[in-house]
């Protein structure tokens, strides 16, 4: 006991410092009301990601209903796995196995948006890049040493870390771009299926469904809000006139 | 005689209805003077009832075991009807009971509430705070997210400082040599029997010391000096109906306040619930960054400030007498402060500044506890925690020494 309270307060300053330590995330721009955004998002999550990873606490229906997918089209194309339409969107693969393959087990990742933020994700799913020492032979600059391959490969293409120019302003008299050579980029070394601004795309759509994931009542919450907040403005107008009357004679 | 009247007085026959609502409520004279810093009482007491009613909503739906907590608050969040706001109602409404709470405490702080003969009403304040924080530390465990576990295990581990006992002292804690299902369920037995049972009986208790002794105002002074003919003070209006409207006010304000939050920023940028919780607790994973939530920050700070080993005052141990002081030493303010006048309004002008002082740092001490140890946060934490306790020990000399303003005899609005 006594070498874990130990532990702990040892830990505690290098813990807190270790967070300081921050990558530049790029902005994922995520719109909730980009339905056709969430269904393509939903269409790579399912084809993609749910191999590995489950969205465990959220339900196809659920999903099928706020994406407005016929739940016909969603059993036909979404769903994979041996399971209804109203169950939650488990896996097959079992954590024993995954963690032996991968050395950890794949994360759910129903709320991973919440626990690292939109951005995050979104620049993740841009930033592996080749890394000989790692056993799929990726690595992340967002996600040190991470255990996954980069499964989105054949359609990005192969980034590699090095030395690249990198766009770094605008020249004021001709507007070109102006760059500079820097260290430790990533750049394209071998194009994929999909162009650069096609890959973004698709690491927005597959983050704004994250986004959706994990509150999928975020939507309803703003909308019901708003009518709180008119009854509330509402209401203030008689109890102010009527505080108002009451204390008319006090001075 | 009307239904109403005749039926009342069967009632008062057998039960003091009427009596007891003419001397808390009808007949309980409040100082006409109340400012703004006076609603925060009432908004306490409102956000207590928010905790009790979504509470008991989400209890319906939550199952207290280290398998199924996490997953049951994510149920709730999809699948229980309107279950997010029940959830959001009880999350942020915790954030929002200690932002007024701490309003509340210091309005006392500002006009002399806890002087003579308020000292009583003040202890028990400093119970529920203490109460409170006990109750918000078991509640933040339940969810079963990382940051419940790592805190828990964080907060719990200092009990293992205590010389001699503290090992066997957080073993039982614990219930188990980790923390594990067991702890989970008693932490759910004490959140949501114990402790509020204890909260509710410090309220009523809270309540029925002041309106014994009466309220103060921001003037500091007794109203009671100066009654009219039927021995009414002069200076006071009847609580209802006068302090019900003029409450009712504030309340719409206040409520849109927290609705504003409640349905447009629920998280509090992590502040209110942090982002490491939405991951389910993992025993060997520890995070990047273990934090308190906010409204801890200011006694963690205080925790950590101590970081040397003198003698048998380890580094661990001393933190956590010197948190522990710093909340002790709250609960005999009213003999710390030996002014002759209540409010700062007539306090000298070192008193003043003192308290405004003290209040910054407070927030400072507040923020640094969330925040990452950094070389420049160590220092302010340093400076906060020497200010806090200055501010404490300083206050008996300077407050019967320095020059006072006369106090009016009657309020002054």
């Amino acid at each position: 006991m006594k070498k874990l309270i130990a532990v702990v307060f040892a830990l505690l300053p290098a813990l807190t410092l270790a967070a300081g330590a921050k990558v530049h995330l790029d902005d994922a721009m995520v719109d909730l009301d980009d339905q056709a955004s969430l269904q393509r998002g939903a269409k790579y999550f399912a084809n993609y990601c749910m191999g590995c990873h489950s969205t465990k606490f959220a339900r196809y229906n659920r999903v099928a209903r706020d994406l407005g997918i016929d739940e016909k089209d969603m059993e036909e194309n979404l769903i994979f796995a041996e399971t209804k339409i109203g169950n939650l969107m488990k896996i097959a693969m079992r954590p024993e196995d995954s963690k032996k393959w991968f050395g950890a087990t794949p994360p759910d990742l129903t709320l991973v948006a919440r626990v690292r933020g939109s951005d995050w994700v979104y620049t993740y799913l841009r930033s592996f890049y080749a890394d000989e020492t790692r056993p799929y032979g990726v690595n992340n600059a967002v996600f040190k040493d991470v255990g996954m391959p980069h499964v989105l490969e054949g359609l990005q293409g192969r980034q590699v870390k090095g030395t690249a120019p990198v766009v770094v302003g605008f020249d004021p008299l001709t507007g070109r771009e102006l760059t500079e050579e820097k260290e430790g980029v990533l750049f394209l070394a071998e194009k994929g299926e999909l162009n650069e601004k096609e890959f973004d795309t698709l690491a927005r759509d597959l983050t704004n469904f994250l986004t959706y994931m994990a509150e999928p009542m975020a939507k309803d919450r703003k909308e019901i809000g708003f009518w709180v907040l008119l009854f509330l403005a509402i209401l203030f107008v008689p109890v102010y006139y009527l505080n108002r009357e009451y204390w008319r004679d006090i001075h | 005689m009307s239904k109403f009247q005749a039926f009342m007085g069967w009632l008062d026959h057998r039960l003091p209805v009427t009596t007891t609502f003419e001397k808390h409520m009808s007949k309980y004279y409040a100082p006409k003077n109340f400012n703004f810093w006076y609603f925060f009482g009432v908004f306490s007491m409102v956000m207590l009832a928010n905790q009790i009613l979504s509470g008991v909503w989400l209890t319906m739906s939550y199952n207290p075991s280290a398998e199924g907590a996490f997953a049951s608050v994510e149920y709730i969040m999809r699948d229980v009807e309107l279950g997010w706001l029940i959830r959001y109602m009880h999350s942020t409404g915790a954030s929002f009971f200690f932002i007024v709470v701490y309003l509340h405490m210091f309005r006392g702080l500002m006009y002399g509430s806890y002087q003579k003969p308020r000292e009583l009403i003040w202890i028990f304040g400093m119970f529920i705070y203490l109460m409170l924080m006990a109750e918000a530390f078991m509640g933040y465990v339940l969810p079963w997210g990382q940051m419940s576990y790592w805190g828990a295990q964080v907060i719990i581990s200092l009990f293992g400082a205590i010389p001699y006992v503290g090992e066997d002292l957080v073993t039982w804690i614990k219930g188990d040599f980790l923390i594990s299902g067991i702890t989970l369920n008693r932490f759910f037995a004490l959140h949501v029997i114990a402790l509020p049972l204890v909260i509710v009986a410090l309220v009523v208790l809270h309540i029925l010391a002041l309106h014994e002794v009466g309220s103060n105002n921001p003037d500091g002074i007794d109203i009671k000096k100066h009654k009219d003919e039927q021995g009414r003070p002069l200076d006071g209006v009847p609580f209802h109906p006068y302090y019900s409207v003029h409450d009712l006010v504030g309340l719409v304000v206040f409520l849109f306040v927290f609705c504003f939050v409640l349905f447009f920023w629920p998280e509090g940028n992590g502040f209110f619930l942090e982002h490491a919780n939405f991951e389910e607790a993992n025993g060997l994973k520890t995070p990047e960054h273990i934090a308190p939530v906010w409204y801890f920050g200011a006694f963690y700070t205080i925790l950590r400030a101590w970081i040397w080993d003198i003698g048998p005052l380890s580094s661990q141990l001393g933190g956590v007498i010197l948190m522990g002081a710093a909340i002790a030493i709250l609960f005999v303010l009213p003999w710390l402060d030996r002014s002759p006048v209540r409010s700062w309004r007539y306090k000298g002008w070192i008193s003043r500044i003192n308290l405004v002082v003290f209040g910054i740092f407070f927030v400072l001490l507040t923020w640094l506890g969330t925040q990452p140890v950094t070389e420049l946060n160590k220092w302010l934490g340093w400076i906060g925690t020497l200010v806090y306790f200055t501010w404490f020990i300083t206050l008996p000399y300077i407050s019967a020494n320095e020059k006072t303003k006369p106090v009016p005899e009657r309020v002054t609005g």
